[in-house]
């Protein structure tokens, strides 16, 4: 590295860059095609979210009638005394709904203030 | 049998209700605008609000009854009725609060431009709420029934003329209040008598209910054990009604309206789903307790009134009856306040549609048509509940989810993911669901005996009737493509944006 004292500040000045239709949000106030494009990945990022969450929710909660139909071996399972059906399906399941949820609206609260840090970028 | 603490129970109740809805009346008076007043509500309250008004009597008196007469498997019920608000928070809720709609067919208009799309959905809601009010009425006789020995007509008329009372007098601020007290009502009424019924049971060396469930039906704690394949397609059909039937019910989505924004709508739907699963911890336990202590009930048609007999049946003398008492209290709020939401949602859409059409001065003309909405949003399904004979809370409630899930769901799915949705199709689907699950129900109600494969098909129908529904939605939107509404994009805007990005939402 060079031992140069670093150059004074200058004030730079140029036409407004916020020209009419400039921004994101007016692209996607007059529906260009790049104001579709922001739309779209918006919806796609919170719809691919919604349908993991909901993946999700299918593979645990939504599999236990066709594993209990498979395996009725399970249904003598008990821990503390409790058949297991009534453990998963009576209290562990509530928690479990919570979670997913509260998942979910933390990653589409980040989802949303990404989109908005975007659009709301002056474009360069 | 002692109807003293019945009769104070539902007294207390109703004028604890009807006060309520006077001083929540009072408030709102000072704020300027009624409807935007509205949309103040903070999540926490609005949450204490809609679990009041969802948790009906199929939840506080007929889970409890369905566990004890019918085993695990019924525990699909709480568990579809809350992981239905999971599945509305993460496809409908926050977009459903930034459309701007107060009623399913407000958003339906709204999203499609089309006058007849709003008529089919506003005969939905009153389909929807007329079938769900029905138990709700006859839950209310079993109770007093029950409880103090009344008439079996009584319980019906004093719930319909209470809340007739309240709908027409306030408006939803005041409901609010209402509707969030009568949560923690009931969650007080089922916690605090089986907190006692649970040292009276470990005093008594706490039997295991799952090794006395021998009353001929060894079965009981098994999921699925007597079904076979036709108890699998039951079990995941009534998963499809419950799960997707949630976001199509009137009186949920009326309360989405409140929340201040979409922020604030996620937030409150993951505060239900706290509530809802700690208010669904307790029905199993009154439903295992009855194994032990009133195995006679079972069979005896009036299992329904196990959550309120059973206090009487534990713990003979004055203790039992105070807790008798409670739960009738928590009974008596869980018809009022379901009932209340139900008749709101039915009379907004009868008002709007039937009584006055003219859109905008809803205030100010429409209170007279919203009156008469409301008389005939109630008395009808009064009348209907005195009529006709017992048809099952839990069960006809599960078919309500049924028919909104065959139909609102898809319409809103589809309106709130998808550009390509058009009028057209939208009301070729939910005719198809709609008239789908709906003979499907009619079938179901008259005749209750039948056995085979389609009366299974018929008794549980939401797993052919919704993906029915969708698909016609889809085929029919891609056949009439040009349809598609133009301001589609810019509703799409509306939808899924934040708030604060300052945006052109039309």
């Amino acid at each position: 590295m060079t031992q140069q004292p670093p150059p004074e500040r200058v004030r730079v000045t140029g036409p407004p860059r916020r020209r009419p239709g400039g921004t994101r949000t007016r692209e996607i106030d007059a529906e260009t095609r790049v104001g579709a494009i922001f739309m779209g990945s918006l919806l796609g990022e919170q719809l691919r979210l919604a349908l993991r969450i909901l993946a999700t929710l299918f593979l645990t909660v939504g599999s236990f009638p066709l594993l209990f139909h498979l395996f009725p071996g399970l249904s003598d399972v008990r821990l503390v005394g409790i058949p297991l059906a009534w453990l998963l399906l009576g209290v562990l399941v509530y928690p479990y709904l919570l979670f997913l949820g509260w998942r979910y609206v933390l990653r589409a609260e980040a989802n949303e203030r990404d989109f908005a840090a975007l659009v709301e970028e002056v474009e360069r | 049998m002692n109807a003293a603490p019945g009769i104070v129970a539902v007294t207390l109740v109703t004028l604890a209700t009807l006060a309520i809805g006077t001083w929540g009346l009072r408030i709102s008076r000072t704020t300027s605008d009624f409807f935007v007043a509205s949309r103040t509500v903070r999540p926490g309250l609005n949450a204490s609000a809609i679990g009041g008004e969802y948790l009906s009597a199929a939840s506080f008196l007929g889970v409890a009854a369905l566990l004890f007469t019918f085993g695990a498997d019924m525990l699909w019920y709480p568990v579809g009725w809350t992981a239905g608000y999971l599945v509305l928070l993460v496809l409908v809720a926050a977009p459903l609060r930034r459309s701007g709609a107060y009623t399913l067919p407000d958003f339906a208009e709204a999203r499609l431009g089309s006058v007849r799309v709003r008529a089919v959905c506003s005969l939905l809601v009153v389909a929807i709420g007329w079938l769900y009010l029905l138990p709700q009425f006859q839950g209310a006789s079993v109770t007093l029934t029950s409880t103090i020995g009344a008439p079996d007509w009584l319980g019906a008329v004093i719930v319909a003329l209470v809340v007739l009372a309240n709908v027409t007098s306030g408006g939803m601020r005041s409901i609010t209040f209402v509707q969030a007290f009568q949560y923690w009502l009931k969650l007080t009424a089922l916690l605090i008598p089986i907190a006692v019924l649970l040292v009276v049971w470990a005093g008594d060396g706490a039997p295991n209910p799952a090794d006395v469930a021998g009353t001929g039906n060894d079965l009981w704690s098994i999921p699925l054990g007597e079904g076979g394949t036709e108890g699998l397609y039951v079990t995941y059909s009534l998963i499809i009604a419950t799960f997707l039937g949630t976001m199509g019910l009137p009186h949920v989505v009326v309360r989405f309206y409140t929340n201040p924004d979409g922020h604030a709508a996620r937030r409150t739907t993951l505060v239900v789903l706290g509530l809802l699963g700690v208010f669904y911890l307790l029905p199993p336990l009154y439903g295992a307790l009855g194994r032990i202590y009133a195995p006679e009930l079972a069979g005896s048609g009036s299992s329904e009134a196990l959550v309120l007999e059973l206090p009487r049946l534990m713990l003979p003398g004055p203790g039992g009856e105070i807790l008798t008492g409670l739960v009738t209290a928590g009974a008596f709020a869980a018809f009022l306040s379901t009932s209340s939401g139900l008749a709101i949602a039915v009379a907004g859409v009868l008002s709007q549609d039937v009584t006055g059409r003219r859109f905008g001065d809803r205030r100010l003309g429409g209170v007279a048509a919203f009156r008469v909405g409301a008389a005939i949003a109630v008395l009808v399904p009064c009348l209907l509940a005195l009529s006709s004979p017992d048809v099952g809370v839990a069960r006809t409630v599960g078919l309500a989810f049924a028919v909104a899930a065959s139909t609102f769901c898809p319409l809103l799915l589809l309106g709130i993911w998808w550009r390509g949705l058009t009028d057209v199709g939208a009301v070729a689907g939910l005719l198809v669901g709609g008239l789908g699950s709906g003979a499907a129900v009619g079938y179901t109600l008259v005749q209750r005996d039948a056995t085979g494969w389609d009366a299974v098909l018929l008794g549980q129908p939401a797993a052919w009737s919704v993906p029915a529904a969708l698909v016609t939605m889809v085929v029919v939107s891609r056949l009439t493509r040009s349809r598609v509404p133009a301001h589609t994009g810019r509703f799409m805007v509306r939808l899924h944006t934040p708030e604060a990005v300052p945006l052109d939402r039309g």
